[in-house]
């Protein structure tokens, strides 16, 4: 196979850490390459050093024979090098086809781009309508105008940042058809993962990325996910295990929930039900955008709901603000850590007052007790291994894994009835996540019911008893998870989407 | 009361010129939005252009040349706000309230000397035979020519916005500046020139008011404009033709409650008064209650590393 791109010794170093250091790999034609590594590891800074958006200190790249440094993205796309972000690059006022031409450098006529479009997206099996407005696009429709935006320059190398994250497992399954397609086309792939079992079924090689060095190359097909995962993170992993106690009483229950989103694009809750009992762990699956905030927001408190609609013991909680629930017992933890979980610029001790006051006696007749909430914050970074040096540091100074488990120890150690988290573990390194998957398994065996969001199905089947998803704002039956396959799974979460297969 | 007094082809044709000023600022304030960056400081760039065009107009004897300077003029006061916003990345609201107030201060100590002059008039395009039709040759061929100027460049602004690619990527720039950036796209360039425009336009507009609507020198003459045309964009959903049929609209009561006045109509001056900008808001209230949103990132600082 001949060599399209060529890095030798590339670094690049950031105040403080260096992002890639000394990195080394090849990419043939028509190979689809992968690049693992956990988030952190430099993957982000090293396409964005092949797209031209960031420069290296050193090292040198070729692309296909030639000495090749892209001093903007603009050079990388004319050399043939295309890319699908992983926070998409869309702008969600205008339309598909405006969005194209944006990333397109001599974009033709605006109906004659529309035709080519259509042709491109029917080609590839992507549906796409070309006048839409693309805030009302599902994600997985997203990434197709990302996609159909690389295709339309004929890429020679397409780098895709964690593309399958927005997907469901069939719309995965029809992507990597369209992939496969592109590979028998000559087009090189450069796939950015940490969803190992994918990079086996589509990878022809792996480059593996640890605090930015290299640390091992292999043959994802011949290797197994578990030595991959092992080189990936540098040690060897435990996986969290529980002790399978009974279920005790129904504690929280929605009964035909029912509410508009508050925001624009958001998604309407759509006669969500479900009870759950004491000590159980109710996962909640489903395509980012599908619902998962404006459920978190009407369990905890943010956004009321009618009464009637939202159980506690018993009693109608839907009109209590998050104070009066967290007052009951009912906690939550939400996704975004900066700026919702978090206040970014205040320090721990003022984050750990924040949510803590009501339940942990941190306040009396509207005096504030430092000292108890110090001591409260100090807690929490001891039980949790929060990484930092002291709790007068400012939320904002942690790492994501690092806050992300001072966010859910916060409310782990409140004693919680019932726990609601969104995503716990997005963007946490795999120790970390480990750990606080083990205290939501913990928390629950001891008697609390947890409601866990997430976009991580492994993690999902991994920690819940009971699976759930959420498609366009309507949550599915929960199903028990042993014994639930992948396919089940997908069909929950709303199938392909009427995407597929590709035609060519 | 005698309302037969107010004579409507000419109450048409005088509400046209009393909303030039408005309308320049206004559509040059809609493509700063549009490009993501608010800059509050229209009333100082209107002032600094009312005067600039002024003195150069007073000193050159040529309204012409007095109207590049006060476009000039502000668009150099558009740059500081450009300098604080997008290099040092200081707060939008902070910096354009301090530019209307430095543009105020500045015009006063500017105008100093020319308090009390008259400045030369601009002449009305001679449009021939066409001023003699009856109706519309008073209203529409019977101004000068910065009024037509002011309506090209509302046409112009549309179709740039609407069909070609700059207009798309002065409005990705305003909708998303990170993914702007991540395309390849000099989002600060963009708004810096942005900015500029916003300037011009808004000095321009300053200076039809000190050179045709009121044509002499005082302190602090723009009175408020500058705020009115704020206002304006936001309630036309940020677009072209609403902010002239708000522009018009609020020249045409301006007059219109003059005119009442003047034919002694039994309501309190103060109502008249007020009338203008209470109907405009209602009205431009009312168009709003659609879908159309603000561009995304209007206001937000744009830093390239994030």
């Amino acid at each position: 196979m001949t060599e399209l791109l060529s890095l030798k010794g590339l670094t690049k170093a950031y105040p403080g850490v260096v992002a890639n250091d000394d990195v080394t790999l090849s990419i043939g034609k028509g190979e689809v390459h992968a690049l693992l590594g956990e988030n952190g590891a430099g993957k982000s800074t090293l396409v964005k050093m092949i797209y031209g958006l960031v420069k290296p200190d050193s090292g040198e790249m070729t692309f296909d024979g030639e000495v090749f440094l892209p001093p903007e993205p603009r050079a990388a796309r004319a050399a043939g090098v295309g890319m699908v972000f992983q926070h998409f690059s869309l702008f969600d006022a205008l339309s598909v086809a405006e969005n194209i031409a944006l990333g397109m450098e001599d974009a033709p006529k605006m109906n004659t781009l529309s035709e080519r479009i259509s042709e491109v997206s029917d080609t590839y099996g992507l549906p796409l309508s070309p006048d839409r407005i693309v805030g009302d696009l599902s994600a997985g429709e997203r990434q197709r105008v990302e996609i159909i935006r690389c295709l339309l320059q004929a890429p020679r190398l397409l780098i895709m940042d964690e593309p399958t994250s927005v997907l469901t497992p069939q719309e995965v399954d029809i992507l990597f058809e369209t992939l496969r397609k592109l590979r028998g086309e000559g087009t090189s792939i450069l796939y950015i993962s940490h969803k190992l079992e994918e990079i086996r079924a589509l990878c022809d090689a792996a480059t593996i990325l640890r605090l930015g060095k290299v640390v091992g190359t292999c043959i994802p097909r011949d290797t197994t996910a578990r030595d991959m995962a092992e080189m990936m993170v540098g040690k060897v992993l435990t996986t969290p295990k529980r002790s399978g106690v009974s279920l005790g009483e129904v504690v929280l229950e929605l009964d035909g929930l029912s509410l508009p989103s508050p925001s624009a694009f958001g998604m309407p809750l759509r006669d969500v039900s479900f009870a759950l009992q004491k000590g159980e762990i109710l996962g909640i699956g489903g395509v980012a955008g599908n619902g998962q905030d404006e459920l978190l927001a009407a369990l905890s408190g943010e956004m009321r709901a009618p009464a009637g609609m939202l159980r506690f013991k018993g009693q109608s909680i839907g009109g209590d603000g998050p104070v009066r629930r967290r007052q009951m017992g009912v906690l939550a933890a939400p996704e975004e850590r900066l700026g919702h979980a978090a206040a970014p610029d205040m320090s721990l001790t003022e984050n750990a007052m924040l949510t803590g006051a009501v339940r942990e006696g941190l306040e009396q007749n509207g005096f504030l007790n430092w000292p108890a909430a110090r001591g409260f914050a100090q807690t929490i970074i001891e039980a949790f291994d929060v990484r930092t040096p002291g709790p007068a540091n400012a939320a904002r100074s942690l790492s994501g894994g690092n806050l992300q488990k001072f966010v859910i120890g916060r409310e782990v150690l409140q004693r919680p009835e019932v726990l609601v988290v969104n995503q716990p573990t997005w963007g946490v390194d795999a120790s970390a996540a480990a750990a606080i998957r083990q205290a939501l398994l913990d928390l629950a065996e001891a008697g609390a019911a947890v409601v866990v969001i997430s976009q991580d199905l492994d993690e999902l089947m991994e920690i819940s008893d009971r699976f759930a998803a959420l498609n366009e704002g309507r949550l599915s039956a929960p199903r028990p998870t042993e014994g639930l396959t992948v396919e089940q799974i997908g069909l929950m979460m709303g199938g392909a989407h009427g995407m597929e297969v590709a035609h060519v | 009361m005698d309302l037969s007094a107010i004579n409507p082809i000419l109450l048409v044709a005088a509400l046209m010129s009393a909303a030039t000023p408005i309308l320049l600022a206004a559509t040059g304030e809609l493509v700063v939005e549009r490009a993501g960056v608010l800059n509050l400081g229209v009333e100082g760039m209107m002032i600094i252009g009312a005067i600039c065009g002024f003195a150069i107009a007073v000193e050159t004897g040529s309204p012409t040349i007095g109207f590049v300077a006060a476009a000039v003029g502000g668009a150099l006061l558009s740059l500081l706000f450009a300098f604080l916003t997008q290099i040092t990345l200081a707060n939008q609201v902070a910096s354009g309230l301090a530019l209307t107030l430095f543009g105020l201060g500045l015009s006063a100590l500017l105008g100093q000397g020319y308090v009390g002059i008259k400045p030369p008039r601009m002449p009305d395009i001679n449009f021939g035979p066409l001023a003699d039709i009856p109706v519309l040759g008073p209203i529409l061929f019977s101004h000068d020519p910065i009024l037509y100027v002011g309506l090209l460049i509302v046409a112009v602004v549309w179709a740039v916005l609407k069909f070609t690619r700059v207009g798309l990527v002065l409005r990705a720039v305003g909708e998303n500046h990170d993914a702007a950036h991540a395309l390849g796209y000099k989002v600060v360039r963009i708004r810096t020139l942005a900015i500029m425009f916003g300037g011009a336009c808004a000095g321009m507009g300053g200076a039809y008011i000190s050179l045709i609507r009121v044509p002499q020198w005082t302190e602090g003459m723009t009175a408020g404009v500058g705020w009115i045309a704020l206002a304006l964009v936001v309630f036309a959903s940020w677009k072209p033709w609403r902010v002239l049929l708000g522009a018009y609209l609020f020249g045409g009561i301006t007059q219109l409650q003059l005119n009442l006045q003047g034919a002694g109509v039994a309501i309190p001056v103060e109502y008249l008064a007020m009338s203008p900008y209470v109907i405009t808001i209602v009205v431009l209230v009312i168009l709003s209650a659609d879908k159309s949103a603000a561009p995304g990132s209007l206001g937000r600082t744009f830093h390239a590393s994030s």
